[in-house]
């Protein structure tokens, strides 16, 4: 970092480089460009630190409500005293074979899902679901890489691999 | 509100942000006291965890008073002096309840990035990039703290300050090193880096009943601190052949424990300091894992090697075979700090645990840029350049 060449690099290139090439490691282990690392059944799962029978498929919290009929819930034990697992798929409308740099990116049929799922298991575990803006900031520079994070931040509560 | 921010690569800027609100139940607005500069940050000055945008408010060490309370939270009253443990943990879900903290399953908005990256999302950070949750950090006037009745812990009244400070990050996170590397009384413990987080593995080490405790850097003003504050006994890297060193300081077994403590842009004064720094800056590896590797190589037979600088992405040559074939146990962390600083306060009051030298300088939040560039360029001995808002 202290040497002319790091000082020379530009924040481009380094996203460009070390995230796109670490994204692209990650495809990789789907089987090929293109492969989602999305199980076949669709079902998206988290685990929550709640007895089973404090969960109720038919009171679930109000983003995983707000489906209805268009998802299908599970809940089950989690083994060795994790909780519960519960996991929700659409009733229709997604296949489980979603792209891979769309279920990344959250651009995917199951991001909006896989964004309520991740609040239904904060409102059960802590009751509130965290909010992070408004941040205090200074100014913002319109910059190619200032862009491509803004894009990738706001997708980030509705992407990854859940 | 003045703020130090991120403005770049290699851009450090003062400038005006809005004062932050409680948005949840449990947050609480603190009214910063100090806050420090951290080795970690650097990685983010560089551009080496690429997820910063110009603007963000830097600092993830702090201690003030509070502000502002929740209608949630039942630990913490206005006036409070309180320190902040840089990780945020809901203390609800499996990791916490572990004392996992750092791998908090909510304390990250933006999961989607790390999930990408890792292959699971771990909590949020203040002040460390938008893969880290986007929070704001603590170089400012004033700082959000989410879930404060976890993350927030009173100072008791004989702690300064000064010393208070670094149960934030630099002794929270030595402890989670020294602790989660199951070091043993009897115990011959190396630390790679003599930074704020490798004196605290270090003291840690030696409050766990290690033999021996041996510091590694290049640094004099900082192995001297090791050696004056910490009690520890110190390898200059550039002087001598560390693991050769560190085989007959272990009569040739190599030491049980190795701590690393530098991290991702690890030195060294041999060719592969060359080799990293080129690959790193072609994008062929994100992390220098120097020390490293020769944590792994010195370990003894059946030991135990635990990174604890900060580590980005991948790295390349990494030794694999010895991992293996010395059936090594590999490990690492954030700072687990809300398990630890009871303990460490506590230690402070007892003057059993002290920090204030590492606060080499103390300055304004004006002076921003300035305590960056010192830092990171080791100036005039600089081991923290620590930030007071209220000048």
């Amino acid at each position: 970092m202290t040497s002319p060449l790091g000082s020379v690099a530009s924040l481009a290139a380094k996203v460009g480089g070390a995230v796109v090439g670490q994204v692209r490691s990650v495809l990789g282990q789907g089987g090929g460009a293109g492969a989602a690392s999305a199980p076949a059944s669709g079902w998206l799962a988290v685990s929550i630190y709640r007895e089973p029978s404090e969960l109720d498929a038919t009171a679930l919290p109000a983003p995983l409500a707000a489906y209805g009929d268009r998802i299908e819930t599970r809940i089950r034990p989690a083994p060795g005293g994790k909780g519960s697992e519960l996991a929700v798929r659409l009733t229709r409308g997604s296949s489980g074979k979603t792209s891979g740099p769309a279920r990344l990116s959250g651009s995917d049929p199951n991001a909006d899902l896989r964004s309520a799922l991740r609040q239904a298991k904060q409102l059960i575990e802590v009751g509130e679901v965290l909010r992070v803006d408004p941040a205090s900031h200074g100014k913002r520079n319109a910059t190619p890489a200032g862009a491509v994070l803004e894009v990738a931040t706001k997708r980030a509560p509705k992407g990854g691999v859940l | 509100m003045k703020a130090v921010t991120w403005r770049g690569v290699n851009e450090v800027g003062v400038e005006d942000v809005p004062e932050p609100k409680i948005l949840n139940d449990h947050d609480i607005i603190l009214e910063v006291g100090l806050s420090v500069t951290c080795g970690s940050d650097l990685h983010l000055l560089g551009g080496y965890i690429p997820a910063m945008r110009a603007g963000d408010v830097l600092g993830h060490e702090f201690m003030g008073r509070v502000a502002e309370v929740g209608r949630a939270v039942t630990k913490h009253k206005v006036g409070d002096r309180v320190v902040v443990v840089s990780f945020i943990g809901c203390g609800l879900c499996w990791y916490c309840e572990q004392g996992l903290w750092s791998l908090c399953d909510n304390g990250n908005p933006n999961p989607g990035i790390t999930e990408t990256l890792w292959g699971q999302s771990i909590g949020g950070c203040f002040g460390y990039s938008h893969a880290m949750g986007g929070w704001a950090g603590s170089h400012a006037p004033y700082i959000r703290v989410p879930y404060a009745d976890n993350g927030a812990f009173t100072i008791p009244d004989g702690v300064s300050d000064e010393r208070a400070l670094f149960a934030s990050d630099a002794a929270p996170t030595g402890w989670t090193g020294a602790d989660q590397a199951g070091i043993r009384a009897g115990d011959v413990v190396a630390v790679w880096g003599a930074g704020g987080v490798g004196q605290m593995a270090a003291r840690k080490a030696m409050l766990m009943g290690a033999e021996r405790v041996v510091v590694i850097d290049r640094f004099d003003n900082r192995l001297e601190q090791v050696r004056t504050h910490i009690g520890a006994e110190t390898l200059h890297y550039e002087q001598v052949d560390v693991p050769a060193e560190l085989r007959e300081m272990s009569g040739g077994r190599g030491p049980d424990v190795c701590i690393e403590a530098v991290g991702m842009e690890a030195h060294s004064s041999g060719p592969q300091y060359l080799y990293d720094q080129v690959k790193q800056q072609m994008r062929l590896q994100s992390d220098r894992p120097t020390a490293l590797r020769e944590a792994i190589y010195a370990c003894r037979k059946g030991g135990t090697v635990f990174a604890l600088g900060v580590f980005g992405g991948v790295v390349d040559k990494f030794p694999m075979g010895a991992v293996m074939n010395k059936a090594l146990t590999l490990r690492g962390a954030q700072q687990h700090g809300q398990r630890y600083v009871p303990e460490i306060l506590d230690l402070m009051s007892r003057d059993e645990v002290r920090t204030e030298h590492l606060a080499t300088h103390v300055m304004s939040l004006d002076d921003g840029p300035k305590g960056y560039r010192m830092f990171k360029e080791k100036e005039d001995g600089c081991v923290r350049a620590v930030f007071r808002p209220g000048g």
